[in-house]
């Protein structure tokens, strides 16, 4: 865990991101905060208080008893949340690097060219 | 919610000196709390008082809703390890833990037992014969063991090498998901504990400084590096915790940034980076007793 960040805030993150690859499919139930919490070595409580907060936004979905499931059409929708952050955490903080390095807007779109060609090689191989 | 620990104006001086200065603070029950503080900062005098151990010079002390001096009802639900706990001279580790259910009803003997295999502990050797980490042992067992409802963990570890800590750590973590209890625990190895404390509270000499969410004290300070003119500007109006100078750059560590702020700073050629609540605590630690200098 990061100590910086909050730490329910990263155990969100965690389940959004095993969602996105794929790895907790949908109406698949997710681990228990208990699990979690024995997983990462935080409190119990930090773990349920993220759990929560993807409950609330609608990601997972309670099962009385039986525990916590992923919603259906959960992906699509992070999906569409990563995107919109995408924008603002990566491709904002890109242009304004560049333009401090006084690369040109030909000479950035030349460089993200090249380099998406060499790593699609790479998976090729 | 109920409140395993009320503590109101608590206050207690030896001779000239304050050991606790006020303190007013509630520890909601069933949660992990994190008291820190520098040494001598009155952890251990915080807790002997709320444990009945010694009696306060001022202020009132709730446990479970009762006055703890003198009361058996309260003091039996009660588990306080010391950070250098005496023992009988000829007591075997054994003779402890045959002890320990005589004093905490709760206690679980297989949870010991699988303790004392975790931490090696050799229970048929005199404790003045344990080395200093194996005695801490010890105490980490019957803390954990007593399952009592409010335990005090005070600086438990002394000579506890990483790998004991690690153990006693995920012990502590998995027995309380299972058997919720209050645990308060004690220490300054702040980045080793952070991770399993709901709620920390900072003792300054002798005073409360922070009395939070552990997850809303992280992330509640950033770093911000850049050119000296950048920074100052930047931070002017902002609470300053901490002000580096380094040739023609600046770091200062200042309070939380609203999404805006973080924008502006980084149009502004600042670098942020996060603050741990290691780093956190340690700067406020350092400012209050700059601030108590200077005043």
């Amino acid at each position: 865990m990061d100590e910086s960040r909050p730490i329910f805030l990263q155990i969100a993150e965690l389940i959004e991101n095993d969602i996105i690859a794929g790895g907790l499919a949908e109406e698949e139930q997710v681990p228990s905060t208990n699990e979690f919490a024995a997983f990462h070595r935080i409190n119990p409580a930090t773990a349920g208080k993220g759990v929560n907060l993807l409950v609330d936004d609608g990601v997972l979905y309670k099962k009385r008893g039986i525990g916590m499931f992923v919603a259906s059409g959960a992906r699509e929708r992070l999906l569409h949340k990563r995107r919109d952050e995408f924008r603002t955490e990566f491709v904002q903080p890109l242009i304004s690097e560049a333009a401090k390095l006084g690369l040109s807007r030909s000479q950035l779109i030349a460089m993200i060219r090249d380099d998406e060609n060499s790593i699609r090689k790479d998976d090729r191989a | 919610m109920t409140a395993a620990v009320e503590v109101s104006g608590l206050t207690k001086r030896f001779g000239s000196t304050t050991a606790v200065n006020e303190a007013t603070f509630t520890v909601e029950e069933n949660t992990i709390h994190g008291l820190l503080g520098r040494n001598g900062a009155g952890k251990t005098t915080l807790m002997q008082l709320i444990t009945g151990q010694d009696f306060a010079t001022s202020g009132s002390i709730r446990i479970f809703g009762e006055h703890p001096v003198e009361n058996s009802g309260v003091l039996r639900r009660v588990c306080f390890i010391k950070e250098s706990q005496k023992y009988p001279d000829d007591f075997k580790p054994k003779h402890v833990f045959e002890s320990a259910p005589w004093f905490f009803e709760n206690w679980d003997a297989e949870l010991a037992a699988r303790l004392i295999e975790d931490f090696r502990l050799p229970v048929n050797r005199r404790i003045k014969k344990l080395s200093r980490g194996q005695t801490s042992a010890v105490g980490v067992i019957v803390g954990l063991a007593s399952r009592a409802p409010l335990t005090f963990f005070d600086e438990p570890y002394l000579g506890l090498d990483a790998v004991a800590r690690q153990i006693f750590y995920d012990r502590l973590l998995e027995d309380y998901a299972e058997h919720p209890r209050t645990i308060i625990l004690s220490t300054h190895l702040i980045d080793e504990v952070s991770s399993l404390l709901e709620h920390v509270i900072v003792i300054d000499d002798g005073r409360i400084i922070i009395d939070q969410d552990s997850d809303s004290l992280r992330g509640s300070a950033t770093t911000v590096v850049g050119t000296g003119t950048a920074v100052e500007s930047f931070i002017a109006g902002h609470e300053v915790l901490h002000l580096d100078r380094i040739g023609g750059l600046a770091s200062a560590t200042i309070g939380q940034l609203t999404p805006a702020e973080r924008a502006a700073a980084t149009t502004a050629g600042l670098e942020l980076t996060p603050v741990s609540l290691q780093q956190l605590i340690v700067r406020r630690t350092g400012l209050a007793t700059e601030l108590e200098k200077s005043a």
